[in-house]
């Protein structure tokens, strides 16, 4: 280990860390998406440095390049709002970040007391992870997750669609008791 | 032996289930059809059922007559678990038969008498419905009378027990919402059962002994073992006659447990005739008569059941001579007759005990029937008096022997046979009473000469209270204007007055000094019977004493000027506070009342407040409130924020991993 | 290579980032990308295995992943804006009719 590397992974895990806290700490959402975009982009480089550059450009398109517009866009539509600091609900604070604390301490026991030293593999060669490689293993060996995935999207375009509609123009009907339930179920 | 067996012995014997359900039966009709029959109609199936018991008992007598030495007759086996096993059997001998022939016969008179007096009563009372109740209750009380005598075994002994006592509850407090403030008639009975019950207790004890010690209850088998028992263990038999002692001093009114007759005047008189003379007492004399053979083996035990007797007949006659109510002077007289019962059984003079139970029997019903037919006189005359006045029964007490006075001229026929029976209650020769009352004399004369002063100054003391109250109710001028205006009482009521006297002035031949006809009869059941002897000084002294009382009560209530209206006792000068005492019956009543009866009220109530509603309720009520308020402590998590059930989420995660982390 | 220690201790601190946001944020849109910061840690975690272990099911794993927290957000996002239009607000204290 070079100390070049020590020093870009640390770099690296610094600007995580800082994008992670940025996030939750502002007060204006459009900052606290940018902030998620740098956290993105950031995880894309370790990915390209652990031999998987597909997931790290499929991470940029996807989770930073339409995700977080699409974040953009709502924030945008809902006109942010900043809320008040205080915090209504008794003790939600100090428990959050006794939780918060207690759980970082516990995974780190855990991993200091039971992780099984792991053995490192091979060494990553550019052939690794290439989009060939990634269909071939996609289309043969997890077709099925694939189409259900499709499903999935299928079904949230759906959702998007039907949650968002404006309501059904009323529509002229001889009955007026028609037209009453039509107003009714609108 | 079953049925088909027992007619071999002999053919009468088959009919002795009858005696029970000949009463049954009439008790059924008439409750369920009994509204259709009338008043008349009522009446006449129940005494049929009572004289059908006692036609029944009549040939049983005969039967015995030829095979003496009676039989037992199996109906049904009631239980058997382990080594205990009960049958309902039947034991036909001359004991038993004599008391049914006692109780049938009584009853029997008892019953007609009955008709004609309630039919007056319940229009005094105003609600004729209830004749029918009465007559029920009466053959029910018959009938478990007869459960109780004819029984083979303690078992059955106690159901027959028990029952009654349930029968007299429910005879005292038959007209239940009268007597003092409304209640007074149902506290009377509601006394009666309580006392009769700590009676009940030691005899259930006794019987709880008698298995443990016998491994049976039936008489023969008891009896014939007791001698070897008592050898092997003398405490056992000891405790168990003892016991039995409790019981009989509850069921026949000594002391201490005599308290519950006088109140039990509160019914009516037909009850207190049939019941409390007659009958239900005299039931505690015939289980110590029957279980002579447990009592011969203890020594003390025989003298402590004579030493209770004799002093009960003694204070009870003390007690009689201070009352002024004419039922209540009877019940003391009777709980003093019932002192010499029990002492001569005590003695092991059972055929003294049992001629003289048979005799009273007799008088002492002639005497309650006669003063109901007194007190029914008074109420009519109290009625025409009051004819123009308006309906008022409360201040005219018509059983009070002060408003009483001059009614021999009033009531002719109910002051001949009433005198009988006084006389004969009194011990005057040649009546039954002398007979009878002179044997158990005779006896104690022989046992104890303590005793037999006791006795003696009882008989003196029963013919001077009787004196007095032929006096104060028969003779002299009427003392009210109720008395004044008395009439005679229907047929109906005068003629089992009429039969009941001719028995008490007959009644002696049962067992005069030279035929001895009963004792003979008995010695066929009883083993070891002391014969009786006609000591003729005894029986001086005896007539000597009783004519000396009868003189003493002229001197005091007879001599003009007689007794007046409004006039104090004249026996208050003399004896100031001691008649006071005897007024107020020595205070007994209250006595218990202040040591046992307040102080377990007051148990009862802590028991009750404090520690069932307080802490067994508050216990319950509590956990019902706890789990609500802890309902309401976990309702302030259901705050309807998103965060806080997701903090809950989150709380639940890190201890699943706090978990997997120690493990 | 970094020793995977270091993979697994950023990935803990990025879901444990997540988990506070959730907590402790009104903004609804806030608390998404909390969310999506928690994914991200899952894929992390996934990667840096998959390269450990010289295995590709890891990685393929990570598509799958994107794709459904793709398709969660547009659904989510859906919600929020219809919520909008009926209470004005976005508070989500506001959202309390689930209270009692």
């Amino acid at each position: 280990m070079s100390l070049g590397s020590i020093l870009l992974y640390g770099l690296l895990g610094v600007v995580v860390a800082i994008s992670g806290i940025g996030l939750i700490t502002s007060r204006n959402a459009i900052y606290g998406a940018l902030f998620l975009v740098l956290n993105f982009i950031t995880v894309a480089l370790l990915y390209i440095a652990l031999g998987a550059p597909f997931i790290a450009l499929a991470q940029v398109t996807v989770y930073a390049g339409s995700i977080m517009v699409l974040f953009l866009f709502v924030i945008m539509l809902l006109g942010a709002e900043q809320l008040p600091i205080a915090e209504p609900i008794r003790g939600q604070r100090i428990l959050a970040i006794l939780l918060f604390v207690a759980f970082l301490a516990e995974m780190a026991l855990f991993v200091m007391l039971r992780g099984s030293p792991v053995v490192a593999g091979a060494p990553i060669t550019p052939d690794f992870s290439t989009p060939a490689t990634m269909g071939t293993l996609l289309f043969e060996q997890y077709l099925l997750p694939f189409e259900m995935t499709a499903g999935v999207l299928l079904a949230a375009t759906v959702g998007a669609v039907f949650l968002t509609r404006s309501p059904r123009p009323e529509r002229k009907s001889a009955l007026p008791e028609a037209q009453q339930a039509g107003k009714e179920s609108s | 032996m079953s049925l088909f067996e027992i007619a071999s012995v002999h053919p009468f014997f088959q009919l002795v289930p009858l005696v029970v359900f000949l009463p049954v039966l009439g008790l059924l009709i008439n409750l369920l059809v009994g509204k259709y029959l009338g008043e008349k109609g009522v009446g006449a199936v129940a005494s049929l059922a009572t004289g059908g018991a006692f036609a029944v008992a009549v040939l049983l007598a005969i039967g015995l007559g030829q095979v003496s030495e009676g039989a037992t007759l199996t109906l049904a086996n009631w239980m058997t678990v382990g080594d205990f096993s009960v049958n309902w059997s039947f034991r036909i001998d001359t004991l038993s038969v004599l008391m049914m022939l006692v109780v049938s016969g009584v009853g029997m008179l008892i019953h007609i008498y009955s008709i004609g007096y309630m039919h007056s009563d319940v229009r005094h009372n105003e609600d004729p419905g209830r004749f029918r109740r009465f007559f029920v209750y009466l053959n029910l009380f018959i009938a478990f009378m007869m459960v109780l005598v004819s029984s083979d075994n303690f078992l059955m002994l106690f159901v027959g027990w028990e029952g009654v006592g349930l029968c007299s509850y429910l005879l005292i407090g038959f007209w239940f919402e009268k007597g003092a403030d409304g209640i007074g008639n149902a506290k009377a009975a509601k006394k009666a059962f309580v006392v009769n019950r700590i009676g009940d207790f030691g005899l259930l004890i006794a019987l709880f002994l008698l298995f443990h010690s016998f491994g049976t209850l039936n008489f023969a088998e008891i009896f014939e073992q007791a001698p070897a028992i008592a050898a092997a263990a003398p405490g056992a038999i000891m405790a168990i006659t003892l016991f039995m002692l409790l019981g009989v001093t509850g069921k026949s009114a000594q002391l201490p447990l005599y308290v519950w007759l006088p109140d039990a005047m509160a019914g009516p008189t037909p009850v207190s005739a049939l019941i409390h003379a007659a009958t239900m007492v005299t039931a505690g004399v015939y289980l110590v008569a029957r279980s002579q053979a447990l009592y011969v083996e203890v020594p003390a035990a025989q003298n402590i059941v004579m030493w209770v007797g004799a002093l009960t007949a003694f204070f009870a006659a003390t007690i009689a001579v201070g009352q002024n109510d004419i039922k209540k002077v009877l019940a003391y007289s009777t709980i003093s007759q019932l002192g010499f019962m029990v002492t001569a059984v005590g003695m092991g003079a059972t055929v003294a005990g049992m001629f003289h139970l048979t005799t009273h029997a007799f008088f002492k019903a002639l005497l309650f029937l006669g003063a109901g037919s007194v007190i029914l006189g008074v109420e009519h005359g109290h009625a025409q008096a009051n004819q123009h006045a308006e309906h008022g029964h409360d201040s005219f007490d018509p059983q009070d022997m002060r408003e009483m006075g001059g009614l021999r001229k009033r009531m002719p026929l109910t002051f001949i046979v009433y005198l009988l029976g006084a006389l004969t209650l009194a011990g005057i020769a040649p009546l039954a009473g002398f007979f009878s009352k002179d044997e158990i004399l005779a006896a104690a004369n022989e046992k104890s000469i303590a005793i037999y002063a006791l006795l003696t100054a009882a008989a003196f003391l029963t013919a001077f209270y009787m004196g007095r109250q032929l006096l104060m109710v028969f003779f002299g001028k009427p003392r009210s204007v109720a008395s004044e205006k008395a009439s005679e009482s229907p047929l109906l009521v005068t003629l089992p007055l009429v039969v009941l006297a001719l028995l008490s002035v007959f009644g002696g031949a049962l067992n005069l000094p030279g035929s001895h006809i009963l004792e003979t009869w008995l010695e066929h059941t009883l083993e070891g019977v002391t014969p009786g002897h006609f000591v003729l000084t005894v029986a001086l002294i005896s007539l000597a004493v009783a004519l000396l009382g009868l003189l003493l009560a002229w001197l005091v209530y007879g001599r003009k000027p007689s007794f007046e209206n409004g006039q104090p006792d004249p026996l208050r000068k003399p004896l100031n506070g001691l008649f006071t005492a005897l007024e107020n019956k020595w205070w007994v009543d209250e006595l218990y009342n202040t040591v046992i009866v307040r102080p377990y009220d007051a148990v009862a109530r802590f028991s009750a407040g404090v520690i069932d509603q307080g802490i067994i309720d508050g216990l319950i009520n509590g956990m019902g409130s706890m789990v609500g308020s802890l309902a309401k402590a976990w309702r302030r998590y259901q705050n309807g924020y998103v965060r806080s059930y997701a903090l809950t989420i989150v709380v639940g995660v890190v201890l699943v991993i706090t978990y997997l982390v120690l493990r | 290579m970094m020793p995977m220690s270091y993979f697994i201790g950023l990935s803990i601190l990025m879901f444990a980032m997540g988990i506070l946001g959730v907590l402790l944020r009104r903004n609804p849109l806030i608390v998404f990308m909390s969310l999506e910061l928690m994914f991200n840690s899952a894929n992390l975690l996934f990667v840096a295995f998959s390269a450990y272990h010289h295995v590709l099911d890891g990685q393929l794993f990570v598509f799958f992943v994107m794709t459904t927290a793709a398709a969660e957000v547009a659904v989510g996002l859906a919600l929020i804006v219809a919520i909008f239009k009926a209470k004005r607000t976005i508070d989500l204290d506001q959202m309390s009719s689930l209270k009692g």
